[in-house]
């Protein structure tokens, strides 16, 4: 048993950590952790920081261990963000903590899952960071997780030491299945593949039916674009699925905070009209659940798209003949579908039609209509 | 005198408030209160949710005291509720009910709280229904029954620009029908929402895109260079040319066929359908599907992608008359 067991496919970067684990002199007040979603990033800063607090450096079985890896050491706080932006009164807030000695543990801990929405919408939170890194505090360590360099401000990139972890390989993702969550091994390996080693979707797909019947919905699309009506049907299909992804779940929530926020202001919740201060908590409250729903309807909808893309690189895999596995191979009949469709220049420009959507998203063109733009250019030629 | 003492409140002892629209469920709930006041001014209401419900609380308030008057029980979200809020409702239900207290169960969707929905309505509670309110037909339905219930009279084309204008959101169609009940008299007519909501963007957005789908040119650039210049942002425009083409996609593509099939069909209002319908004259799918891809285009360009938000603009509108006369 050891800390490092479910970081998989990261053998350079673990044995670094190992090394500032060990040695005094090969640690430092603040790291940055970058590598593609799915790669693992989040459970990395956790070991990594369950080996800082852990008195044999990292056994897996010890209290500190335990509590680091769960997320429940007084010490260790991981800062996972569902809006779009960390907000500059949280990062204030961090920057006090850091201050503080740890209580009970060697070090104070602070991880930033998503250090990229530190700048989102402007560099204040990052600036309010830069100070605490610095001027570090003896037993203060930070660790910053992005999924790339650019992402993250170059004042707070060369305050950290920059580790990269990779997109592991799928044996060793479909192995991590198998073994913590008790998948089955053909089960795991059509999850790593479909999920292309993204170790969270992977694991979605390997235990939720609804999340495979969707995808195969996906998959299926391109060889239905036949013309500009089917273009615009499928475009509704696919803001459809990812929608009802992120919507059931998100709307209970929404409507219980509003009832409890009605309840803590003594509010009736059957009043037509609410007085105005109520009404203004409410619409503070119904931005904070847009800003979270906006989000998680976007990287829901990303990953569809990085769905969609993986049958046209699969049809394209398949014409130049390269030794390659597929990421559809369970949908393969559809995938030869479409290379006998598409040439290779076809291929190439759906793929860059998918791309477009994605940006396009990205900076906040109407989903659908940058998914209706997409789907026309991904008609089949007649 | 003996009959204000004795007369029973005519809601029964069991309501069941079902459907997810939320605007819906909370004038069904109060609309309860209210028929229960009637007869009951002091009314107790105690409400629950399943958040912070405390197992065995029901039974607490269910239970006869000496000093209690008349009760309403409100659980809110039984399709959230947790195991022991359903059980404490099944046993509830399963005794013989408590009288003056009158219990109001809210159910949203889903599956959860199954049983208790079903002992409810076998043991006949009265059933009020919130279903979701999406379509542009079902808005026009509900703005329409809005209007009835105020005793108002409104033309379908009033209706139409009240749902074009302020739709998308139930709650402020809600409040628009009910200003333009109680700031108008005599009919409602398109005139009259024109009035109050002509000024809006969407509203100048679809004169926008009606006459750049017709292929004036003159028409659909004078509009959008006016309301750029009284200061409208881009942004809808583009959402209303998006949305307008989509519809004709859509009902092009929807075939033959009576407009009120076609409506159900694509969850549009039957006046959308023929509006469409005069639209497509003089269009081709293809070119309806390059409209749409500059449309995107234009849209990344106003949100911050391009220079030029007005250029972008005026360059989609002339992309989409030109398409309109080649084809
Ligand atoms: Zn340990």
């Amino acid at each position: 048993m050891s800390v490092w067991r479910d970081v998989i496919g990261q053998d350079a970067a673990i044995a670094t950590l190992r090394r500032a684990v060990e040695d005094p002199a090969a640690m430092t007040h603040a790291w940055l952790f970058t590598g593609p979603p799915g790669s693992g990033r989040s459970v990395a800063a956790r070991a990594f920081a369950a080996a800082l607090q852990c008195p044999q450096g990292g056994c897996g079985e010890c209290r500190e261990c335990r509590t680091a890896l769960d997320g429940s050491h007084a010490d260790v706080d991981v800062i996972a963000t569902e809006g779009l932006s960390i907000k500059v009164d949280l990062a204030r807030d961090l920057v006090q903590l850091a201050a503080l000695r740890p209580s009970v543990g060697r070090w104070r801990i602070i991880v930033i899952e998503d250090a990229d929405r530190l700048t989102a919408y402007s560099e204040a939170p990052a600036n309010a960071l830069l100070k605490a890194l610095e001027e570090p505090t003896p037993r203060t360590i930070w660790i910053l997780c992005a999924p790339s360099l650019e992402d993250v401000m170059i004042t707070i990139r060369s305050r950290s030491r920059h580790l990269r972890l990779r997109t592991p390989p799928l044996e060793a993702v479909a192995e991590l299945l198998h073994r913590r969550d008790g998948v089955d091994e053909g089960m795991a390996m059509y999850a790593a593949r479909a999920a292309q080693s993204h170790v969270g979707l992977a694991r979605r797909l390997a235990r939720d039916e609804g999340a495979r019947i969707r995808r195969r919905d996906i998959t299926r699309l391109p060889t239905l674009i036949r013309g500009v009506p089917e273009a615009v049907a499928a475009a509704a299909d696919l803001a459809k699925l990812a929608e009802e992804e992120t919507g059931a779940a998100s709307a209970e929530r929404d409507s219980a905070e509003r009832q409890r926020l009605l309840e803590v202001l003594g509010a009736d919740p059957a009043a037509r009209t609410q007085p105005s201060h109520i009404r203004s908590q409410l619409a503070a409250l119904e931005k904070d659940q847009k800003g979270r729903a906006t989000r998680q309807a976007r990287d829901v909808l990303d990953r569809s798209l990085l769905d969609l893309l993986s049958v046209y690189r699969d049809a394209l895999v398949l014409h130049t003949g390269a030794p390659i596995g597929l990421v559809n191979q369970d949908s393969a009949a559809l995938v030869q579908e479409l290379a006998r469709a598409m040439t290779p220049e076809q291929l190439l420009a759906a793929m860059d039609a998918i791309g477009t959507a994605r940006e396009r998203i990205g900076v906040n063109v109407t989903p659908l209509l940058a998914l209706e733009a997409m789907a026309i250019s991904l008609r089949l030629p007649r | 005198m003996t009959e204000t003492v004795d007369v029973p409140s005519r809601v029964p002892p069991l309501v069941l408030i079902t459907g997810p629209e939320s605007l819906l469920a909370e004038r069904a709930l109060a609309s309860i209160l209210d028929e229960l006041r009637v007869t009951t001014p002091d009314l107790e209401v105690v409400r629950l949710h399943p958040a912070t419900y405390e197992p065995g609380a029901l039974a607490a308030h269910t239970a006869p005291s000496l000093f209690g008057g008349d009760k309403a029980i409100v659980v809110h979200d039984l399709d959230e509720a947790p195991e022991e809020l359903q059980q404490d409702l099944l046993s509830y239900l399963a005794a013989p009910l408590e009288p003056g207290v009158t219990l109001v169960v809210g159910h949203k969707s889903g599956q959860r709280g199954k049983k208790v929905l079903d002992t409810l309505k076998k043991s006949r509670a009265r059933i009020l229904e919130a279903p979701l309110v999406k379509s542009d037909r079902d808005k026009s339905d509900f703005a329409t029954h809005e209007f009835r219930a105020a005793r108002r009279r409104v033309t379908p084309e009033a209706v139409a620009a009240l749902v074009d204008a302020v739709g998308k959101d139930l709650r402020e169609l809600a409040a628009a029908c009910q200003q333009l009940v109680a700031d108008t008299t005599g009919v409602i007519d398109d005139k009259t929402v024109e009035r109050y909501h002509g000024g809006k963007v969407e509203a100048t957005g679809f004169r926008v895109a009606d006459a750049a789908l017709a292929g004036d040119t003159g028409e659909a650039l004078r509009l959008v260079r006016h309301a750029i210049a009284t200061g409208l942002d881009p942004v809808p425009i583009v959402a209303v040319l998006a949305q307008q083409l989509r519809q004709l996609v859509r009902v092009g593509g929807a075939g033959r066929g009576r407009s009120a099939d076609i409506a159900r069909e694509l969850g549009m209002a039957p006046w959308q359908v023929d509006r469409a319908r005069r639209a497509l004259g003089g269009w081709t799918s293809d070119a309806l599907g390059r409209c749409i891809q500059a449309v995107a285009a234009a849209d990344f360009e106003v949100k911050g992608g391009g220079r030029d938000p007005v250029y972008a603009v005026e360059r989609v509108l002339l992309t989409i008359t030109r398409e309109r006369h080649a084809g």
